[in-house]
């Protein structure tokens, strides 16, 4: 009972104040589009280096789970995910919004997030020690099977045509080539410019992919951005609690999946969502409907992001090891405080680590009043600015985000000319996600596999390295099953309308 | 292709001003005016945050505040290894109020035989303040209990040991030439993207070995062994773990930070901030806290810079030579 009353701690006036404010300020940052949890939590830091360390790990860690939370504003009103974890909150987000259900789906996002949020927490309580060594069993090449894995989900989420999705995941796939190679540090597609030496920034490309078509249609259409709602709603809590309900299993499955696959350092949040996104779609009976604005597909991308917040933080914790970018910056942070990571955090220092976990559960909980308040203010705002307005702001802020990421002006011209390309290849049905996953994805499988093959030649047997453990023979089963599914879901229902079959 | 200069640290400055004044932590600003620096200084790290750049930085910070009353605002610029950002460098204002992290051998190893966009010597640095030694490590379960051990396994099956690191051509990578080269064995070295995918693999157990730092083995302390440090002295956190020296291999080295202006600014500033960076050098809470984290300081001040380079220049031009980057 010790540690409840170090959890106890983070409920004292001042720290339950930080909470409050680091995940107000973190819904902010992140709602705007481009500016990412990473910055909000780095901005923030030194202002943290004034206060006792327990309040600093409090406000922290709200700033990020408010953040987490507040990427699906963007993704749901402008079709926009403000971080990877939240791309596949547009497949459904942006189609509710666009029938005027936005509001109904800020309040979903705002419910599934918080049942995430916890689900990932209590992991963190309970199970952090035991799942970090699971964590540990993840070698390289997992990590190569895990991203071809990712890349398989591609087919299944592709809409209409698998051959595009997988047109679209090459493209990203050499998209993620361009810049210094880790392995060998190869000059790669640069053609002699020093910025492109960096390579292609994951989150400017998925801003540019994602917004400036939405842009250019906002120009180029009469219509409304958004279908207004009827008048005198309120934020839907009844009807959001009621759909929650009903996806309770979904909810969970996702918060679980969120969770586990947020112990893995470096796979983090998107690969999480999509493997949700992708299993609540298998087991609905209405899988036909996700893609076009179907309430499971926002509840089971948004618990999941939000579960790898308190996933993330377990090989942060215990391995030293940051599971997300945002924790890398914490942990950073921990250092400097004069915190060692490791079992220290869960022996001389419990008191500081149950505090803070105990702060992670508040801020979770206040998730649900200041999202609500301030997810009803963003929708309104977006529905109601005019779009001569509403099309220069985003505009800028696509700019000022992009910039930001790396204060490189470079990155705002891969941003925009990705964005047109993208515009251009959406009219002949190449969406942007499989894009954005084959540049996720790519430099996780290209590194997994020189690695996992170098210890092959080490050990004398590059076979057995790739299809001698078993963690690796049960991912390889996931990705065959992910391939043939909808092979044989197709050949058993033989229906004529197939073409309609999903996202 | 040329961009024109954006003049947009001031975002960052704007945001981190807003914030910092919201937040509790506000600072009686008592600077004398005229006197430099009168306002806040932009410290730009050429890397992603949360490394060791980004930690070492992070300290100084604090104790630049005190010195000053002003702060250091930290931003970053990460790609390419660190070169987005110095090849940046000498373009933005030189007015002593935007200084920039660079690392050894990163600045020395990167402009050999292609162009990242910058030169060694057009970096005009003005101090170097610590370097984190080379060290080889291993789990503490290891069969190899010492660095005898090792090389006679790796002389057994040249090739079979296998050893992380972070990156290709990076001082992880050159540590492990050299040593190869000294104790006349052949390993296999597996770079990792980053000090923590290293790291996670020793720890896993994919690779029996691991080029890290003492900072590596004091941040996972208790799961880890170092066979042996690449420093002149072995280092006061860990004071059982004998020097590359000792053993007879005539290794040190290691990741060195300094900082460096743009290449326009005035020498008396340049001067100014070489010292003020020794003075904070020299404050024992802060020297603690760097030995604490494994990190061993070192005062390279903006006069001695030259004669320093020089010396890293020649010691990795000679291992590059032998690796086959230059010719």
């Amino acid at each position: 009972m010790e540690n409840l009353s170090f959890m106890m701690v983070a409920f004292s006036p001042i720290n339950f104040l930080l909470a409050v404010l680091g995940v107000a300020a973190g819904i902010f940052i992140e709602a705007l589009p481009g500016l990412s949890a990473t910055m909000a939590v780095a901005v923030l830091v030194p202002v943290t280096f004034g206060m006792p360390p327990e309040a600093a790990l409090i406000m922290l860690g709200a700033i990020y789970t408010g953040a987490i939370y507040g990427g699906s504003y963007a993704a749901i009103l402008v079709n926009t995910p403000g971080t990877p974890a939240a791309i596949a909150t547009t497949f459904d987000g942006y189609p509710m919004a666009q029938r005027g259900d936005g509001d109904l789906a800020v309040t979903l996002s705002t419910m599934s997030s918080m049942v995430g949020g916890l689900v990932g927490a209590l992991a963190l309580l309970t199970l952090a020690p035991l799942l970090a060594q699971v964590a540990l069993k993840f070698g390289s090449v997992e990590y190569f099977w895990l991203a071809i894995f990712g890349l398989t989900l591609i087919s299944a989420l592709s809409e209409g045509s698998a051959l595009k999705g997988f047109i679209g995941a090459g493209l990203g796939l050499l998209l993620s080539t361009v810049g210094v190679s880790v392995i060998g540090a190869d000059i790669r597609y640069a053609f002699g410019s020093q910025f492109l030496l960096g390579g292609v920034e994951v989150i400017s490309a998925l801003i540019g992919l994602y917004c400036i078509p939405v842009l250019i249609d906002l120009v180029a259409t009469p219509s409304a951005h958004l279908e207004p709602p009827e008048e005198g709603r309120g934020i839907r809590f009844g009807e959001g609690l009621s759909l929650m309900w009903r996806g309770k299993f979904n909810a969970l499955r996702s918060a679980i999946i969120g969770t586990a696959v947020a112990i893995l350092p470096g796979a983090g949040g998107s690969i999480a969502s999509l493997v949700s996104y992708s299993e609540a779609r298998r087991t609905s009976p209405r899988s036909d409907q996700f893609g076009k604005g179907e309430p499971d597909g926002v509840i089971a991308t948004e618990t999941a992001n939000n579960a790898t917040v308190g996933g993330g933080f377990i090989p942060t914790f215990v391995l030293g090891i940051p599971g997300t970018p945002p924790d890398a910056v914490i942990l950073g942070a921990l250092l400097v405080q004069g915190f060692r990571t490791g079992p220290e955090m869960f022996t001389t220092n419990v008191g500081v680590t149950y505090t803070f976990i105990g702060g992670l559960f508040i801020a979770t909980l206040l998730m649900l009043p200041i999202g609500l308040l301030i997810g009803r203010y963003a929708f309104k705002s977006i529905v109601s600015i005019p779009k001569a307005l509403l099309v220069p702001s985003i505009a800028f802020m696509t700019i000022i985000g992009t910039y930001a990421i790396r204060n490189n002006p470079f990155d705002v011209v891969v941003m925009v000319v990705l964005g047109v390309v993208g515009w251009v290849l959406s009219r002949y049905g190449v969406k942007p996600s499989p894009i954005v996953l084959g540049l996720i994805l790519g430099p996780i499988a290209e590194q997994g596999f020189v690695q996992g093959y170098l210890m092959g030649n080490a050990s004398g047997s590059v076979m057995g390295a790739f299809f001698g453990r078993p963690l690796s023979l049960a991912i390889i089963a996931l990705v065959l099953l992910s391939v043939l599914f909808p092979l044989w879901r197709a050949w058993r229902t033989r229906s004529p309308k197939e073409t309609a079959n999903g996202h | 292709m040329r961009q024109t200069r954006f003049k947009t640290w001031k975002l960052g400055a704007l945001m981190g001003g807003l914030l910092s004044a919201a937040a509790i932590a506000g600072p009686a600003m008592a600077a004398d005016a005229g006197s430099f620096p009168d306002h806040n200084i932009q410290y730009i790290i050429p890397f992603g945050p949360g490394g060791e750049s980004d930690i070492s930085a992070r300290l100084q910070q604090k104790y630049f505040q005190d010195i000053t009353g002003q702060q250091l605002i930290i931003q970053y610029m990460a790609g390419g290894g660190g070169a987005v950002g110095w090849s940046q460098l000498n373009e933005m204002d030189g007015d002593g109020y935007t200084i920039m992290g660079t690392n050894l051998p990163h600045i020395i190893l990167k402009p050999m035989g292609k162009d990242p966009g910058f030169k060694t010597e057009d970096l005009k640095n003005f101090f170097y303040f610590h370097y984190s030694p080379d060290a080889l490590i291993v789990k503490k379960d290891s069969p190899y209990k010492t660095l005898d051990d090792l090389i006679a396994a790796a002389k057994k099956a040249p090739g079979s040991v296998t050893v992380s690191g972070s990156g290709t051509q990076s001082a992880n990578d050159i540590a492990n030439r050299r040593f190869e080269s000294m104790a006349d064995v052949k390993t296999t070295y597996i770079p990792f993207k980053g000090t923590g995918a290293a790291v996670t693999a020793l720890l896993g157990g994919q690779v029996q070995a691991e080029w890290g730092y003492t900072t590596t083995a004091a941040n996972h302390k208790d799961k880890v062994r170092m066979l042996a440090v690449a420093a002149d002295e072995r280092h006061p956190l860990f004071p059982d773990v004998p020097t590359f020296k000792e053993l007879g291999y005539d290794m040190t080295g290691g990741a060195y930070r300094g900082m460096a202006v743009p290449k326009g600014t005035p020498e008396d500033v340049t001067e100014n901030l070489s010292s003020l960076f020794q003075q904070i050098n020299q404050n024992p809470e802060f020297r603690q806290k760097m030995e604490n984290l494994g990190f061993v300081l070192i005062n390279v001040p903006y006069g001695d810079v030259d004669e320093f380079m020089a010396e890293q220049k020649q010691a990795y031009e000679e291992v590059a030579r032998s690796m086959g980057i230059i010719e």
